[in-house]
């Protein structure tokens, strides 16, 4: 009987700082038993239990992409017992990961589709996994148009900023980025609150696009207004939740809005199903 | 199926001789309580209990389990590297469980073992357990298992059940586990299969006779569930209660669990631990934001989770057997025949 409860080794192959106050940090993974990364086989949109042995253990979303081999990455705030544990560790030290756990984002149904994707926050990890996986050569004639809002509170905040930059200057892909303010001159790109950007800059809706958000709750909240007015229906907003976790797999009972286990049956749901279950979230 | 009869005189004789096979537990007098234990060492299963405060979940869900455990020496080969813990699965044997409790496991089942997931300590200790039940004759006031799809005689779930004659007991042999139970204690002398059904219908009709509450659930399934989640009634049903979980740890459908790592000296484990939906921090996020962060959310999503969500996923009947122990414990009378009275007959008012 295989264990779900049962993590992968992986060692710590890199570790990043992600922003400017320290307080995200990318870790890259590396599994330490050949043919796990095969069976950790995964799509843009799921997460991961990291597992840390005598510490416990966090649902975190897979920011690396499939495309993308050899290693596994997730981007981590800091902010509780094990994120803080998982903060001081170094490269080398070995630990767990289980998974991968999850829907994904709608792949299939996206296919010569308009894309939207917005995102704010350090809410960002499975849209990178997902733009790159997008963007990849094999992938790219499979989609039309991508577009892609993100938002941070300043520069600085930004997550993977070497790359967001990059793919502004490419034309198969449109780039709006947002800070909420910068006192910095050079900044070339927008500022004003996500909301707002999506209103000014996301393509109206028809029956092929669809629009992917991630972010605080209270940022999904001020944006679905926004893209409602820009002709958004239900079906075509599709959404990641957080609840809070622990066995990952739709048995510990925690993860639930109604009779949906946010774990197992999500996190990807589109508003229109979610506007059928409890607003538990 | 088959049945056989067991002189009371030969019964702990045949049980002793069991415990070489199998570990054995049931109910046993703890102060003024009955609670399922293991039955260590001679200690006799008390057949002639009531109730027990607790279920018989725990011989397979126990309230805290150890699942994985690994070294933190870093001298130590595969430290950091987590295994299975090495728990007993050899064959054990739940004497004098009741009806209701094993209807329960079936329920249970479905959470734990499923066609995407198994959980292998659940699954492995449910593979390596026989059910031994034993009839209810005498329902407890808070009984209504009949209205659930369970009852005093009910077979769901167990390998053998025991009807009690005062001299002796009636074994109906149902499972070819409960076969080999039979076999291991040496109870062998079958009787007839026609006459001692005959007798086991009488005592279920007089057992059900004494059963006097009704809670219909009828309507459940055609309520429209956000209706009923945003029904008006739940503030003044959660009012009284004081979030103490009882009734979540009494509940042999209850199957919420928490997963807890600790570390004594360079070893470390990962174990689950019962744990409770009226609890605030089962739904805590680690920023402080909390989806079911006032007490009425909690108590709806207890009541929501057995009487609607449960029935809507599956449509195997409510998440309850009917064992009555959560109104018999609650503190504050919070009742669900009520509960799932006034969920059953509620309209919308627009
Ligand atoms: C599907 C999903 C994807 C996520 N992706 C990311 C990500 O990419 N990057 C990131 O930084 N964070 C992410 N989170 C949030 C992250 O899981 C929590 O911040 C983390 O669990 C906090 O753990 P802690 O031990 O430091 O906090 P504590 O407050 O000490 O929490 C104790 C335990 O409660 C549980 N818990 C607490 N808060 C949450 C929460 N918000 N969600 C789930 N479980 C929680 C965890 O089991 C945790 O170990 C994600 C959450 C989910 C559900
Ligand atoms: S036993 Fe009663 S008071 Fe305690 S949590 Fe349950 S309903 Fe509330
Ligand atoms: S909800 Fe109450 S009556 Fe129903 S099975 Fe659980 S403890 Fe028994
Ligand atoms: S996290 Fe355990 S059921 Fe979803």
């Amino acid at each position: 009987m295989e264990n779900p409860y049962m993590p992968y080794p992986v060692r710590i192959d890199d570790i990043e700082i992600a922003t400017e106050d320290k307080s995200l940090k990318t870790f890259k993974f590396v599994f330490l038993n050949e043919g796990d990364e095969e069976k950790f086989a995964y799509h843009a949109g799921q997460f991961a239990e990291l597992s840390i042995p005598g510490v416990g253990e966090i649902p975190i979303g897979i920011a690396s992409s499939p495309v993308e081999k050899g290693f596994v990455k997730f981007t981590v705030f800091k902010t509780g017992v094990v994120t803080s544990h998982l903060h001081n560790m170094k490269v080398g030290d070995i630990m767990g990961l289980r998974g991968p756990l999850g829907n994904w984002y709608p792949w299939d149904k996206l296919e010569n589709k308009n894309v939207v994707i917005i995102g704010g926050g350090f809410a960002f990890t499975t849209l990178r996994s997902s733009i790159i996986y997008m963007l990849d050569p094999a992938n790219r004639s499979k989609f039309k148009n991508i577009d892609v809002v993100y938002g941070a509170r300043s520069p600085g905040m930004l997550l993977y900023r070497d790359e967001l930059f990059e793919w502004e200057k490419r034309n198969d892909i449109n780039m709006h980025i947002t800070v909420d303010s910068t006192d910095d001159p050079s900044w070339k790109y927008h500022t004003g609150f996500v909301p707002q950007i999506v209103e000014q800059n996301a393509p109206k809706a028809d029956q092929d696009t669809y629009a992917i958000i991630c972010g605080p709750p209270i940022m999904i909240k001020f944006t679905q207004p926004s893209l409602t007015q820009l002709g958004y229906k239900p079906h075509q907003i599709i959404m990641s939740l957080e609840n809070r976790m622990k066995c990952g797999i739709g048995m510990c009972g925690r993860c639930n809005i109604g009779k949906e286990l946010v774990c197992k049956d999500g996190p990807v749901f589109t508003l229109d199903e979610i506007n059928q279950t409890p607003k538990e979230y | 199926m088959k049945f056989i009869t067991i002189d009371k005189k030969n019964w702990t004789k045949g049980i002793d001789k069991s415990r070489g096979t199998y570990r054995l537990f049931g109910p046993v007098k703890d102060k003024n309580w009955c609670m399922i234990k293991e039955l260590d060492g001679d200690i006799l299963p008390d057949m002639e209990y009531n109730e027990s405060v607790m279920s018989a979940k725990s011989v397979l869900f126990p309230q805290s389990e150890t699942i994985l455990n690994t070294s933190l020496n870093e001298s130590v080969e595969d430290h950091h590297i987590m295994k299975r813990a090495k728990n007993d699965y050899t064959a054990r044997a739940v004497l004098g469980i009741r009806p209701y409790d094993a209807k329960a496991i079936q329920l249970v089942k479905m959470n734990f073992d499923t066609k995407e997931y198994k959980d292998p300590y659940w699954c492995d200790a449910y593979e390596a357990t026989t059910f031994v039940g034993m009839a209810i004759t005498k329902p407890g006031p808070f009984d209504f298992s009949t209205s659930v799809d369970s009852g005093p005689f009910c077979e769901e779930g167990l390998d053998i059940l025991l009807a009690d004659l005062d001299d002796s007991f009636i074994a109906k042999i149902l499972t070819p586990k409960g076969e080999s139970f039979a076999a291991a204690c040496g109870f062998d002398s079958t009787i007839d299969d026609k006459e001692s059904q005959a007798l086991f219908d009488i005592l279920r009709k007089e057992a059900e006779k004494n059963i006097n509450c009704r809670v219909e659930t009828d309507k459940l399934k055609e309520k429209n569930l956000l209706d009923l989640h945003g029904a008006s009634f739940w503030d003044d049903l959660a009012f009284s209660c004081i979030n103490c979980g009882t009734c979540t740890y009494v509940c042999p459908t209850c199957w919420c669990f928490d997963i807890q790592d600790e570390a004594k000296l360079k070893e470390s484990s990962r174990f689950r631990n019962w744990d409770t939906c009226m609890s605030p921090l089962f739904t805590r996020h680690a920023t402080g934001h909390n989806p079911r962060g006032v007490k009425v959310q909690r108590v709806r999503q207890r009541f929501m989770h057995k009487l609607k969500y449960f029935l809507d996923k599956y449509d195997q009947g409510i998440m309850c057997v009917g064992c009555g122990r959560c109104v018999k414990s609650c503190p504050v009378n919070i009742d669900i025949r009520e509960v799932c009275h006034t969920m059953n007959t509620y309209e919308k008012k627009d």
